[in-house]
């Protein structure tokens, strides 16, 4: 199962959407999302359809990546198909036993499952294309605005990135136990579920302990290199808006304001 | 004055309870007066818990004394708008490499530092490079920090200092987690820097063959400074530093072994080719 | 009791690309007593090659007969193998998680489904056999030094009355005392008891000091398996794979090259001295 998330993960190779800012490619999965919820017929749909294929040819990223992806979320899909299916109001197409479904349930749940689909796609294609740093600081860049309101935003993307680089280090680690705690002759493999959460504490305890006793010791190597927040900071690698991604923005407007119009033209038609 | 100097430093902590009750006091660091002068490789010995890493943490200004004063370049860490001037000023290397590296990229792990004191970047980017070609890392600027050997890491880190251009850098025990190559090749970078760049080195170790050419040592034990020299003479006391939980280099030993049952060596041979000149020495006076 | 290692190799991550050959056609036996120093660089195998000695890696070819049974038979009983092959892996004071040192000692004996009094009877006798002040027993094991954090981790696997006890670096990061007590206290405990030892070591001189044979491992291979005084001879190949001979067999060395009548194949203090002395003496 956990293998099977790949939000988060980033797929090494060259295209044009690895190249673009990560605040055009934020900005890009936002206005996809809100095209998605926008859509109420088919013919809606299809335009989100044709944009989401376009640019998983343009990013290079295999189509069976993506797709693995959504078995992760596969029995969240069903359960909200099942859940539109029978359970909206309408013209009655089936009646079984005490269960009715109804033609407006049938688009609901179709447009449902598409809905979630599209959505897990479009977000992990956001990541799978942009490197955990980049993707930090394109959120820091992004939410900058939130300062206002005293979010610290740099301090929560500093977090994320700190997060990123640690989480195969105690991947690691937690193998290292493991095998210790193997060795003293530990069982993680029978008995019953009560039993093998038991067996996990002579492995979480001393995972806890390190964590925290790394977290520490990395808090004080960054105060020692004058770490003391954003104040003051500069950047080795700023964000700078190239070419590509004035016209990608472009894009994106006109992909919006296409939808808006063609949303206002079908009405509440849905095919 | 030093680049570093201390009056009086003592650094206490008050242990408690469970309940968060006063159990007891420890003194860490008990009174040390100490000068360092600039440019030079200064090594600080001692046992597990003899108080090193305390005092070496005063020296960034990580700690604050509990009485008596440090100056770094003439700055007393006790002022709280020095601090990022002595930390600029007196840069510190870890031991665990693992957990002093921030990012997931080498070179911009290296520019981390000088991005928090407001280096612009495009002087960044030049600092990146000189740090990681003094280092002997620049052919992995591109790589990740988990895919490096323990040496490599400890590079890295050492990189990472230079980068803000420090007077002096404190490592604490640089090489405890370092496997016998790796331990020589950050011990070689440290020399290195000290002679190319003229960086003061403040070495804390307690591996002797790290000690052996450096200009002065300090042995530590229990919070004070109980020996203070030159290699040479530090290791002619061989029985204080075993008392002290040290030991000495082999050759050192087999010197001493050797004076014991009557051959009159002189004391504190640090390599082999003394030893061996010291004993030809002998052979031929005896034979006039 | 002997272990007899027939050809394993080992290849890690099998069909993802990044395949990395870990041990190439190991062969060896370990005999009942010995006390057996392994070493090689960072990288060399030798980790990989001890976990496969209690089957916690599982060798992707060969096979290695445990007091002549193979162990890779579906009937053999891994788990006894992991209480009858302790190891102790490295830092192994990160390893420790219960309240206080006495019940973390017993949490190998009690997975061995003793009794409470087998096991408490075991967790004594390990925390006296790795010199323990009683009066720490039912202390917190984060409150302890360094040191005596290695000693109780240690005490874990021996209460489990293993007759192999590996031990990886078990002086990485302590200080020049702290590294002779914790091997005193090994060598005394394998002249006690019998058991078998075997120490993966940076240190030429302890393993010089220690043990009666020495096992080097470079790039998967077990390139010599022999003495002390055997493997060390070979100092100038040992550079080669980034590893040396105890500081004391190079100066004998540079001794009779300066016309000294010494014996080079010293290995430890006390044997230069008694070959320089001699030498003294007859000239």
């Amino acid at each position: 199962m956990i293998r099977d998330i790949t939000i988060g993960q980033y797929y090494q190779t060259k295209s044009v959407i690895h190249e673009l800012d990560p605040r055009v490619k934020l900005m890009g999965t936002l206005v996809f999302i809100i095209s998605l919820f926008l859509g109420k017929s088919v013919w809606m749909y299809l335009a989100v359809t044709a944009f989401l294929a376009v640019i998983i040819k343009l990013s290079n990223v295999p189509l069976k990546f993506i797709v693995k992806g959504l078995k992760a979320v596969l029995i969240l899909i069903i359960f909200s198909a099942a859940f539109n299916l029978f359970l909206t109001d309408g013209e009655v197409v089936v009646r079984l036993w005490k269960l009715k479904i109804t033609k407006e349930g049938i688009y609901q749940a179709v447009f449902m499952v598409i809905r979630l689909m599209y959505l897990i796609m479009g977000s992990s294609l956001m990541t799978l294309t942009t490197t955990p740093n980049n993707l930090t600081d394109g959120l820091e860049k992004s939410l900058g605005f939130l300062k206002v309101i005293k979010v610290p935003v740099h301090e929560i993307a500093m977090m994320m990135s700190i997060a990123l680089r640690f989480i195969p280090i105690l991947i690691e680690e937690t193998d290292k136990i493991m095998k210790a705690q193997m060795a003293r002759g530990a069982d993680f493999e029978n008995g019953n579920l009560v039993k093998r959460a038991k067996a996990m504490i002579p492995v979480l305890v001393p995972l806890f302990i390190s964590a925290f006793r790394r977290a520490n010791e990395l808090a004080m190597a960054m105060e020692a290199r004058c770490y003391h927040g954003s104040e003051g900071r500069t950047k080795m690698k700023p964000l700078k808006y190239k070419k590509n991604d004035r016209i990608a923005y472009g894009v994106l407007a006109a992909y919006l304001c296409a939808m808006i119009a063609l949303n206002i033209f079908l009405g509440g038609r849905i095919i | 004055m030093g680049i570093v100097k201390t009056k009086d430093l003592t650094f206490e902590y008050i242990r408690r309870d469970e309940e968060g009750n006063v159990e007891g006091i420890t003194t860490a660091v008990d009174h040390v007066n100490i000068d360092l002068q600039a440019g030079q490789f200064i090594a600080v010995l001692g046992h597990n818990g003899s108080g090193k890493s305390t005092l070496a943490k005063h020296f960034n200004a990580l700690v604050s004394p509990t009485e008596g004063t440090v100056w770094v370049d003439g700055m007393d860490t006790k002022e709280d708008d020095k601090i990022l001037d002595i930390r600029q000023t007196a840069g510190m290397v870890f031991q665990n490499p693992d957990n002093q590296i921030i990012c997931t990229l080498v070179e911009e792990e290296v520019g981390f530092g000088p991005e928090n004191i407001g280096v612009p970047t495009d002087e960044i980017w030049q600092r990146v490079a000189d740090s990681l070609q003094a280092v002997g890392m620049y052919s992995f600027r591109k790589a990740s920090p988990n895919k490096l050997s323990g040496g490599q890491k400890q590079r890295v880190a050492i990189a990472g200092i230079v980068a803000m251009k420090p007077k002096c850098i404190i490592l604490d025990e640089p090489t405890a987690m370092l496997d016998p190559s790796g331990r020589k090749e950050v011990i070689s970078v440290l020399h290195e820097l000290n002679e190319k760049e003229n960086v003061t080195i403040i070495l804390i170790t307690h591996y002797m063959e790290e000690v052996i050419d450096a200009d002065r040592v300090f042995v530590m034990d229990a919070g004070k400074i109980m020996m203070e020299g030159t290699p040479r003479q530090i290791f002619s006391n061989v029985e204080h530093l075993k008392e002290l939980r040290l030991d000495v280099p082999q050759v050192t030993e087999l010197a001493y072994e050797l004076k014991k049952a009557g051959v009159p060596l002189p004391d504190g041979i640090l390599t082999k080719e003394e030893f061996t000149l010291a004993l030809k020495r002998l052979v031929m006076q005896n034979g006039d | 009791m002997s272990i007899i290692v027939d050809k394993i190799s080992y290849t890690y991550e099998i069909g993802t690309g990044f395949e990395r050959q870990a041990l190439k056609e190991v062969s060896c036996v370990i005999e009942k007593g010995e006390f057996i120093g392994l070493i090689g660089h960072t990288g060399s195998g030798k980790s990989t090659f001890i976990q496969h000695l209690n089957g916690l890696v599982k060798a992707t070819s060969g096979a290695i007969y445990y007091d002549g049974e193979d162990i890779y038979d579906k009937d053999f009983d891994m788990r006894k193998l992991r209480s009858k092959v302790g190891l102790v892996f490295q830092y192994p004071e990160h390893q420790l998680f219960e309240t206080d040192i006495f019940k973390d000692v017993c949490f190998g004996p009690k997975n061995l489904g003793l009794d409470r009094a087998e096991t408490e009877l075991r967790a004594f006798e390990a925390l006296r056999l790795v010199g323990l002040d009683e009066s720490l027993y039912y202390q917190s094991p984060f409150d302890l030094s360094g040191g005596q954090k290695r000693r109780v981790a240690i005490a874990g696997v021996l209460a489990m009355k293993p007759e192999v006890l590996i031990l990886d670096e078990p002086t990485a990061g302590l200080d020049p005392k702290g590294r002779d007590d914790i091997l005193d206290c090994v060598k005394k405990l394998q002249k006690e008891t019998g058991i078998t030892v075997i120490l993966v070591s940076h240190s030429m001189e302890d393993v010089a000091k220690y043990v009666d044979r020495i096992m080097v491992m470079n790039d998967g291979i077990l390139m010599y398996n022999g003495t002390p005084k055997e493997v060390f001879a070979h100092y100038k190949e040992l550079e080669k794979i980034g590893l040396a001979a105890p500081q004391v067999t190079y100066i004998m060395n540079d001794l009779k090259n300066a016309g000294f009548d010494v014996d080079v194949s010293a290995i430890t203090i006390e044997e230069a001295k008694t070959s320089i002395l001699k030498a003294l003496g007859k000239k």
